[in-house]
């Protein structure tokens, strides 16, 4: 019976290994759990669940399956996963959220007004009011990430926010490809090591010390060498605000895990597109701008440049001076970018939007091209790929 | 098998979930990991299961720097090279410079021992799965002395992590899994019960109405948990406060007394200032 229940998991996607299920059987044999169905159920969930964030996803293929009610197991394939929502859980919807979803005649509905909405933004935008600027609702504090930010951007934006969590499509995304968790980026990050000793001379060098000391007529002649370090350089450009508020999470893994890999990472922020200064500090991203030709000056060409942002903007962004939605910008995103992958050969894209949507949005199809198709998404896989071409 | 079942101390409450885990592990002789919010109670798990059934307890706490080899043992090369160098006896006997690790002092234990290896999420990502084989067999070989170390009674090995970093699937199969989720009111009151007992019911009362009323504000870096609870009625009965202090009423969103014990940051603080400020605000218009 509880091969059926093993079944029934890994259908819906707690993945226990055969050895977890071996495990259980033998300590249910051991008479661990004795004869309440309440024990069975804190032993099960002991043996085969290994992260919290799936319990809830248990307890119902558990309930499905110990009161028969098939049908639970199949609603669950179709609901709203719990632990999206989970990991997302700024952006959970709440009660009152899914009744003006409701109120304005359900998800399609939403959309089209979605599109209308931002159609009409756009057309604003041309008027040359900064509609998009939605300043202070930045991802990224002092550390790279400051959770407070996306709840200030909620005011403001919580349709369109509503829809990501709703969107079917997004969360198959995150299911079904590997997990992007902060393990999995630095594993991907480890094949960008170059090993190279610097710095103080602090490890024994036991080869050589025996050599020197036998030399020595055995009198003792200790040898230290630099301890080896990741020498890669990486020049890190985060898009911050507006519409990478629903990135938040997968930049700040990202993030974290750049952080904690390499020795040199010089890491700045952009909003939208690259233009003629970016900031380091994103509370003061007014009052203390790096102008772009400094860091090109600055950071030699043996530093390898990652930019990660979603490239959805309005085309006008990139291509025309004073495009930009923050200030008036002499020459075009384009030019300025063109330099940079100049200074620096070594450069690639990451995009957290879904690669099918790349196609269907202008601004992204223009940036890879700028790009010259060094763009890749931002899951493990497309990091793998990425990491290829920076070598 | 009754005398080896843990069903919490006289200063420690454990949920039946937790119960069960613990005694999976206790009787199959795998590990269990525990995850959970900071200070719920995780490294003391180790310290009372340990006292319960009355085991003697090893603790390996885990730092970043920290390697697995250093577990099982160290060989200290430059002292067996520095007694060379005078001409002491005991240079030839290499396993006079074997040094022990926790681990190996663990399977070394007459009676079954609890073994505590604290905060495992510190050390470096690889580490986890360098102990496959010693979690795992419970035994592993000394290269220098080419001796075989075998854990004479399988320890009963409680491994904790606060989530800093995600451990590897294969490390995970092999342990049974806990998350110490945070108590509720019922079973807080319990815990504060066995760490308090002569406190006066309407102050207990007051204490966690406060304290649930600072966890449930949003936005707040640390949220305090049950250690800090436990610090600050410590505080309170110290400094003597009566529970009138305490009482929310109209000033719901006030400071607590001595807010230092539960708040530890000071955005926190500043949040909670702002929050009183707009609140009077709000009343006085």
């Amino acid at each position: 019976m509880l091969t059926s229940f093993f079944y029934m998991l890994r259908e819906g996607g707690v993945k226990p290994s055969i050895t977890e299920l071996l495990i259980l059987l033998q300590a249910m044999q051991r008479g661990v759990a004795g004869q309440s169905v309440d024990d069975f159920y804190y032993l099960a969930r002991s043996c085969l669940v290994k992260d919290e964030s799936r319990f809830d996803r248990f307890d119902r293929i558990f309930a499905a399956h110990f009161h028969g009610m098939e049908d639970a197991l199949r609603a669950l394939a179709s609901e709203l996963p719990d632990e999206w929502l989970h990991r997302q859980a700024e952006l959970v919807l709440s009660d009152e959220e899914r009744a003006q979803i409701e109120a304005m005649g359900g998800f399609d509905k939403l959309m089209e007004a979605l599109i209308e909405r931002l159609e009409e933004q756009e057309e604003r935008h041309e008027g040359g009011n900064k509609w998009i600027g939605t300043a202070g609702t930045s991802p990224f504090g002092a550390h790279g990430y400051n959770p407070e930010g996306v709840r200030i951007g909620q005011q403001g934006s919580r349709h369109r926010r509503a829809t990501k969590v709703w969107d079917r499509r997004e969360y198959r995304n995150l299911d079904d490809t590997v997990e992007l968790g902060t393990r999995n980026i630095k594993i991907a990050l480890r094949k960008l090591r170059k090993f190279a000793r610097e710095g103080a001379a602090d490890q024994l060098d036991l080869d050589d010390t025996i050599d020197k000391t036998a030399r020595n007529a055995g009198l003792l002649d200790i040898r230290m060498i630099p301890e080896r370090h990741n020498a890669v350089k990486v020049l890190l450009c985060l898009d911050v605000g507006g519409s990478m508020d629903d990135h938040v999470r997968i930049c700040e893994e990202m993030f974290s895990a750049a952080r904690s890999e390499f020795k040199h990472l010089e890491y700045l922020y952009f909003h939208n597109f690259v233009y003629e200064s970016l900031w380091k500090d994103n509370r003061r991203r007014h009052a203390e701008r790096v102008p772009t030709a400094e860091i090109t000056h600055k950071y030699g060409p043996d530093y390898k440049l990652v930019f990660v942002g979603d490239a959805t903007m309005s085309p006008y962004e990139i291509v025309y001076a004073g495009g930009s939605v923050e200030h008036w910008n002499e020459e075009p995103g384009a030019v300025w970018i063109r330099r940079l992958l100049n200074s620096y050969p070594k450069a690639i894209w990451l995009n957290p939007e879904p690669q099918e949507r790349w196609n269907f949005t202008p601004s992204i199809k223009l940036t890879r091209e700028i790009m010259e198709d060094r763009m890749f998404p931002l899951t493990v896989g497309g990091l793998d790929d990425g990491i290829k071409r920076l070598h | 098998m009754a005398e080896n079942r843990f069903t919490g101390t006289s200063s420690y409450i454990a949920t039946d979930d937790l119960m069960m885990a613990v005694n999976a592990a206790v009787t199959l002789e795998r590990p269990i990991l525990i995850k959970g919010e900071p200070g719920t109670g995780k490294t003391q798990l180790a310290t009372e299961v340990a006292g319960a059934l009355g085991r003697p307890l090893f603790e390996w706490h885990i730092k970043s720097t920290t390697k697995a080899q250093q577990g099982l043992y160290d060989y200290d090369a430059v002292a067996r090279l520095r007694d060379s160098q005078l001409g002491d006896e005991r240079v030839h006997d290499i396993g006079n410079y074997i040094v022990r690790g926790k681990v190996w002092d663990a399977f070394e234990s007459d009676i079954q021992p609890v073994l505590l290896i604290d905060e495992i999420d510190k050390a470096d990502i690889e580490f986890p799965n360098d102990l496959l084989r010693e979690l795992d067999r419970m035994e592993f070989f000394v290269y220098e002395t080419k001796q075989l170390v075998k854990a004479r009674n399988r320890p009963i090995i409680v491994i904790t992590s606060n989530n800093e970093k995600e451990l590897p699937d294969a490390f995970l199969r092999r342990c049974f899994f806990h998350y110490i989720k945070f108590p509720d009111k019922d079973t807080m009151g319990r815990i504060v019960d066995v760490h308090f007992p002569d406190l006066k019911k309407n102050l207990l009362r007051e204490a966690l109405d406060a304290f649930y009323q600072v966890r449930e504000v949003t936005g707040l870096k640390k949220k305090p948990s049950t250690s800090e609870l436990l610090d600050w009625i410590k505080l309170l009965l110290a400094e003597d406060i009566p529970p009138e202090v305490l009482r929310s009423g109209d000033k719901s969103k006030a400071i607590p007394p001595l807010y230092g014990a539960l708040l530890k940051n000071e955005q926190d603080v500043h949040l909670f200032e702002q929050l009183v400020f707009l609140d009077r605000r709000s009343r006085t218009q």
